[in-house]
């Protein structure tokens, strides 16, 4: 069912929502020690219940607190000013009483340890990445009018981890924010190397040839990777795990990060998805784009810069994970099509059940031993790269 | 309508287009013809601000240079001779996609005079012979529709009404509309310039699907639904066949016979210049030869030193073959 203006309808999306949060729970449930699913979504809600019944009491202490002191400063009388605060007090003890009796005690237990503190954060996190990551590639596709652009290909991740691996090693800290520094120089990184990436491919090839970005995506992230060796050689007490910057790991993800990615998503993701129209354009032909009235220098800035922070932020917290941006828009495309207003929302939706899957299959195929995530997508993304690099090939 | 002075476009040391004037009035179809490398492109590229410039455009007087993108597509729609497509749109997709600088623009008249030529029967016909999925007509209903929508008046709170006051509104956050969808204008525009150019039953194909011809009649859709008031063709028929570029040339002439509307187009076959033309530019290295109207300017004096060949002689030697 396709409507005119090409969005995707409220019972499409509330079925996307449905899937992913399927796919959510299952990933929550499975692992190392498996845990029956109602006891999962019991022990979240307890979570949930609880940390909504400290913030209320915060929010209430707060509220009470000050209208207790603003009452103090102004009352002249004592008397007056002993009732008021008698009636404060009392709504605070009722306030308390109320949001006691409803909301539940801190969920204790193994399970809850196990679930609250480790699987939750980590598939929220993997969940939200692979939501950006499939928008960035959706969008890069889009833009540049090549189904196998992408972060991983291009080389923008490589460049990202070599942004956040400079960080590290010359200590690049902003006070009070603890991981802002590797953040920004990866953010930062990831967009020098898309315009570094772009310019060579543009000089050399005006029409964005598949064959020159992916050429020029090799040679790059062989370039950056051997800057990377070079800095790890100098630099080896600093940085420990390599691997985590090449393959990519979330196995020490934490609310933080998912605050962050959240924060990353409807900011990045917002713009983004407010040019579907332009991406469209796009995807037919940058010079048509021109034609129709697209201010096509400027959409293609705000999309770059919007990119690079998505790139940015995933390679900072879960190091770069490849083809997540390739092989979802990809998939997506053949279900929903080709328009961007519906390739973009499902792919956020497609990227985060894809990623969620291979971190799964990370955590539990080799039991006990853990894969890199990226060793999965990569493994995936390999295979869907020779296709679509095969069709395209045939049809030109 | 379009005044260009002294334009020079110069690649490095190359100067591809060398102090270049000439004008455009409504109504007029300019050809521009000359060799290969005469600069005939990057003039229509350096109209649409496509490429660096010295010199002057002047659309209406006003300077294009500082027109924003939308505002350009408004008065400059361009048809370009090579499409290539990657994805899998629809054809009423591309061609919706024209309304993008116009969507929420206020109703205009103009464009619903064009469509009541009446020729899109004429036109299914034509195509018959090589494409037998054309052939339906377009609903006429969809018209008759907008003459009532035309004529509401103001002050009457009609349901129609309602929704004007609405979109009068939302004109004033234009660029908010922008990127929204289409108003019930847009639908109409797509839906005539599908019907313009037969592709109306072919409205739901993938544009990977569509032969060499019935992809510019498609990019040609989109740009009728774009409404611009001057039309630039890139060698619009360079690769169909002749049943397509008899098509295309007689669709722009249609579409030219509303007023306030001109073409230029660049072209390589001196005989198309001279049957459609009202005006011709011939260039030759960057340099305007001669400019006029086509008997005044296809001459031999004017094309055999650009040529250097008979041109003439060759073209009557050509056409000798076919006897009578």
């Amino acid at each position: 069912m396709r409507s005119r203006s090409g969005r995707f309808s409220f019972i499409e999306f509330v079925i996307f929502v449905a899937v992913t949060f399927a796919v959510f729970c299952l990933c929550v449930c499975i692992g190392s020690v498996s845990i029956p699913l109602t006891d999962t979504l019991s022990v979240i809600w307890d979570g949930v219940r609880y940390h909504l019944g400290r913030l209320g009491m915060a929010v209430i202490q707060v509220v009470s607190g000050s209208g207790a002191e603003a009452v103090g400063g102004a009352g002249t009388v004592p008397g007056g000013v002993s009732a008021t605060v008698e009636s404060t007090g009392a709504v605070i003890s009722g306030g308390n009483g109320v949001l006691a009796s409803w909301l539940a005690a801190k969920p204790e237990g193994l399970q809850a340890s196990i679930i609250l503190s480790v699987r939750l954060p980590r598939v929220l996190c993997v969940a939200m990445t692979g939501a950006a990551l499939a928008l960035a590639g959706g969008a890069m596709q889009g833009l540049l009018k090549n189904p196998l652009a992408d972060g991983s290909t291009l080389g923008v991740s490589s460049g990202a981890a070599l942004g956040a691996v400079i960080a590290i090693a010359f200590g690049v800290r902003f006070p009070g924010l603890p991981f802002a520094g590797t953040m920004v120089m990866a953010i930062l990184f990831a967009f020098l190397s898309l315009v570094l990436i772009l310019t060579l491919a543009y000089r050399l090839d005006y029409s964005l040839a598949t064959n020159t970005i992916i050429l020029i995506g090799v040679i790059f992230s062989m370039f950056v990777s051997s800057l990377m060796n070079i800095i790890v050689t100098f630099a080896a007490d600093r940085i420990q795990h390599i691997t985590f910057w090449t393959m990519g790991s979330l196995q020490g993800a934490s609310y933080q990060n998912a605050l962050v990615l959240l924060g990353v998503l409807m900011l990045c993701g917002g713009m983004i998805l407010r040019r579907a129209q332009e991406l469209n354009a796009f995807a037919i032909g940058e010079d048509n784009a021109r034609h129709i009235g697209v201010d096509v220098r400027r959409v293609k800035l705000v999309i770059l810069i919007m990119v690079s922070g998505l790139i940015g932020v995933c390679v900072s917290i879960g190091g770069s994970i490849g083809f997540v941006g390739l092989v979802t828009p990809h998939i997506v495309r053949m279900l929903v099509g080709p328009n961007h207003r519906r390739l973009l929302p499902a792919s956020l939706f497609g990227g985060a059940v894809f990623l969620m899957l291979a971190d799964l299959a990370a955590r539990t195929l080799l039991n006990p031993i853990e894969l890199p995530i990226g060793v999965v997508t990569s493994l995936v993304g390999a295979v869907v790269f020779v296709v679509i690099f095969y069709r395209s090939r045939r049809r030109s | 309508m379009l005044q260009v002075n002294d334009l020079t476009v110069r690649y490095g040391d190359l100067t591809i287009v060398d102090h270049l004037s000439f004008t455009v009035e409504e109504g007029q179809w300019l050809m521009i013809v000359g060799p290969n490398g005469a600069g005939k492109s990057t003039t229509l590229d350096a109209i649409t601000q496509g490429t660096a410039y010295a010199g002057q455009v002047l659309f209406e007087g006003e300077d294009m240079k500082k027109k924003k993108a939308a505002e350009r597509a408004r008065c400059v729609g361009v048809l370009m001779q090579n499409h290539f497509a990657e994805y899998a749109f629809s054809v009423e997709e591309v061609v919706a996609l024209g309304r993008y600088s116009c969507a929420g623009v206020r109703s205009r008249a103009r464009w619903y005079a064009g469509s009541e030529i009446g020729f899109e029967g004429e036109f299914a016909g034509t195509a018959g012979g090589t494409d037998v999925r054309i052939g339906k007509k377009p609903d006429i209903g969809t018209k008759k529709k907008f003459g009532a929508f035309t004529e509401k008046r103001p002050g009457v709170r009609t349901k129609e009404n309602v929704g004007l006051a609405q979109k009068s509104r939302r004109e004033s956050g234009l660029h908010a509309e922008k990127h929204t969808g289409r108003s019930n204008e847009d639908e109409q525009a797509v839906e005539n310039a599908l019907a313009l150019t037969g592709m109306s039953s072919q409205r739901k194909q993938s544009i990977l699907t569509l032969s060499g011809g019935e992809l510019q009649r498609t990019f040609l859709a989109q740009v009728f639904a774009q409404d611009p008031k001057l039309l630039l063709l890139d060698e619009p028929t360079n690769h169909l066949d002749l049943v397509y570029q008899k098509q295309v040339f007689e669709l722009i002439e249609k579409w030219l016979q509303t007023p306030g509307r001109a073409v230029i187009s660049v072209v390589h076959d001196l005989s198309l210049a001279k049957a459609y033309g009202t005006k011709v530019l011939l260039m030759n290295r960057g340099r305007k030869v001669a400019c006029g109207p086509a008997v005044e300017v296809l001459v031999p004096e004017h094309l055999d030193p650009v040529y250097q060949m008979n041109v003439s002689g060759w073209m009557r030697q050509m056409l000798g073959q076919w006897g009578g």
